[in-house]
C-alpha cells in the first residue's frame, strides 16, 4: 500500500489507522493490560496525526508509530507507579483483566507478571517484529540484553500458562516426543 | 505433509511461530476495540484541531457520494467513478494528509443531500470550502447557485455572468472540474442547443438531477 506512492506524496492518514491500528493495540495490551491500552492507543494516534505531515515520506510507518506508542505506555507505567502510593482509593488492578476466566484473562495475567522491560521486549519482537537491535535502541541495553528479555519473558509466559495449555492440548492433536 | 519438529532445549530461542500462538488471545476483541477507538480519535482530533480534513461516504440516486470537509466548510463531493481512493489521496497531496473517516461533521451535508434527492430542498444551506478552485473556475462557481433549482443555463450564458463572455469553453471547463457537484449545481449548465452536454458524474447523472428538479 505504501510503495503505490513515491516521493513527496503521503497516504490519507486513514489509511495509516487502518494498516497499523491492530499492530500498535496489541502491543499496548501486552505492555499494559486491556483497559489502559484504549488510552494509550488513543494517545498514540492523537500524536501521530498531529505529527504526520512532518513525518519524512518514505518513513517506516509501523517503527514510527510503535515508538510512539512505547512512549505513550512508558507513561502509563509512570503513572502507575505514582499510584501506587497510599491513597483513598485502591489501585486499579482490574485493568490487567479482560473477562474471567476466558484465555485472554490468562494470558494478560500472565503477561502483567512479567517485569515491564520483558513485557516490552516480548511485544515489540513477537507483536511489532522488531529486529533486537531497534529494540535495545528503544528500551536500554544491548541488543542481547534485549534477545535474553524477550527469551526470559517467553519461558517465564509458557510456565504461567502450563496448565491452561496443558488443558488446551488435551482437545487437540500432538505428536509427543 | 512434514512432522512435527523436534522440540527445541528450553535455553534455546523461542520459536516465532509457537509465540504468536502464545500471544494470539491478546487479539479477543480487537475488531470492536478498534471501531470505537477510531471513532474516539476522531471526535478527539476533531476537539484538538488536528483534523484537517474528515470525510464519510453517502448513498445517493446516483451511487456513493464522497463527502470531504475542513472546519471551514465542505471542500468536496466526489461520484463513484472518479474512485474515492484516488480522491482522498489528492486532497492528502493538495490539501493536507490529516484526513480521518469522520462522519459527524458530514452531518448537515449528508441531511441536506437526502432532502434535495428526496425532492424537499431546493438549495443547500452550508457553508463552502472552495480552496480547491481559483481564478475564473472560482468566478464560474460563485455563479452557479444563482441559477435557480430546476432552471437552466447555457455554458455561453454563464461564461457572460461570471465576467468572461468569450470563455465559453473555460465554462466548461469548470463544471467539469467542480470540486462540489450536486451542491454546487454544474448540473444546470447545458448546451446552447439544448442537449446536456458533460458531467462529471456521467451523462446519466445529469439527466437524473435535471429530471428530479423538473418533477418537483
Amino acid at each position: 500500500m505504501r510503495s503505490g506512492h513515491q516521493g513527496e506524496t503521503k497516504e490519507p492518514f486513514e489509511a495509516v489507522v487502518q494498516a497499523q491500528g491492530a499492530t500498535v493495540l496489541r502491543v499496548c495490551r501486552a505492555v499494559l493490560g486491556l483497559h489502559d491500552a484504549d488510552d494509550a492507543w488513543s494517545e498514540t494516534f492523537l500524536a501521530a496525526l498531529q505529527a504526520y505531515p512532518a513525518l519524512a515520506p518514505e518513513a517506516n510507518l509501523e517503527a514510527w508509530l510503535v515508538t510512539i506508542a512505547h512512549r505513550k505506555c512508558i507513561d502509563h507505567l509512570r503513572a502507575r507507579g505514582r499510584r501506587a502510593v497510599p491513597v483513598d482509593q485502591p489501585p486499579e488492578q482490574v485493568s490487567l483483566l479482560g473477562i474471567p476466566g476466558d484465555r485472554q484473562a490468562e494470558l494478560l495475567d500472565a503477561v502483567g507478571k512479567l517485569p515491564p522491560k520483558q513485557r516490552q521486549v516480548v511485544a515489540f519482537h513477537y507483536l511489532a517484529g522488531f529486529p533486537y537491535s531497534d529494540i535495545a535502541a528503544l528500551v536500554g541495553g544491548t541488543p542481547e540484553a534485549a534477545r535474553r528479555a524477550g527469551a526470559d519473558g517467553v519461558k517465564s509466559l509458557r510456565a504461567l500458562l502450563a496448565p491452561a495449555s496443558a488443558m488446551a492440548r488435551s482437545s487437540v492433536k500432538v505428536d509427543m516426543p | 505433509m512434514t512432522s512435527e519438529p523436534v522440540d527445541e532445549t528450553p535455553e534455546s530461542l523461542p520459536d516465532d511461530a509457537q509465540v504468536a500462538s502464545l500471544l494470539e488471545p491478546l487479539d479477543v476483541g480487537i475488531e470492536l476495540a478498534l471501531a470505537s477507538l477510531q471513532a474516539r480519535l476522531a471526535r478527539d482530533a476533531q476537539l484538538m484541531h488536528t483534523l484537517d480534513i474528515a470525510y464519510r461516504v453517502v448513498d445517493s440516486p446516483l451511487g456513493s457520494l464522497l463527502l470531504a470537509a475542513t472546519d471551514r466548510g465542505i471542500m468536496r463531493v466526489a461520484f463513484e467513478r472518479e474512485n474515492h481512493q484516488d480522491v482522498l489521496q489528492g486532497l492528502a497531496d493538495s490539501v493536507s494528509p490529516r484526513i480521518l473517516h469522520a462522519p459527524a461533521r458530514l452531518d448537515a451535508a449528508a441531511r441536506e443531500l437526502d432532502e434535495y434527492f428526496s425532492g424537499t430542498r431546493r438549495q443547500f444551506d452550508l457553508t463552502l470550502d472552495l480552496r480547491l478552485s481559483r481564478g475564473f473556475r472560482l468566478s464560474v462557481l460563485r455563479h452557479l447557485p444563482k441559477i435557480a433549482y430546476g432552471h437552466t443555463e447555457s455554458y455561453a450564458q454563464v461564461a457572460q455572468a461570471a465576467g468572461s463572455p468569450n470563455a465559453v469553453r473555460a465554462v466548461g471547463t469548470a463544471c467539469a472540474t467542480n470540486p462540489l457537484p450536486v451542491i454546487v449545481p454544474c448540473h444546470r449548465v447545458v448546451k446552447s442547443d439544448g442537449s446536456y452536454g458533460g458531467y462529471l458524474g456521467g451523462t446519466e447523472a445529469k439527466h437524473t438531477l435535471l429530471a428530479l428538479e423538473a418533477a418537483a
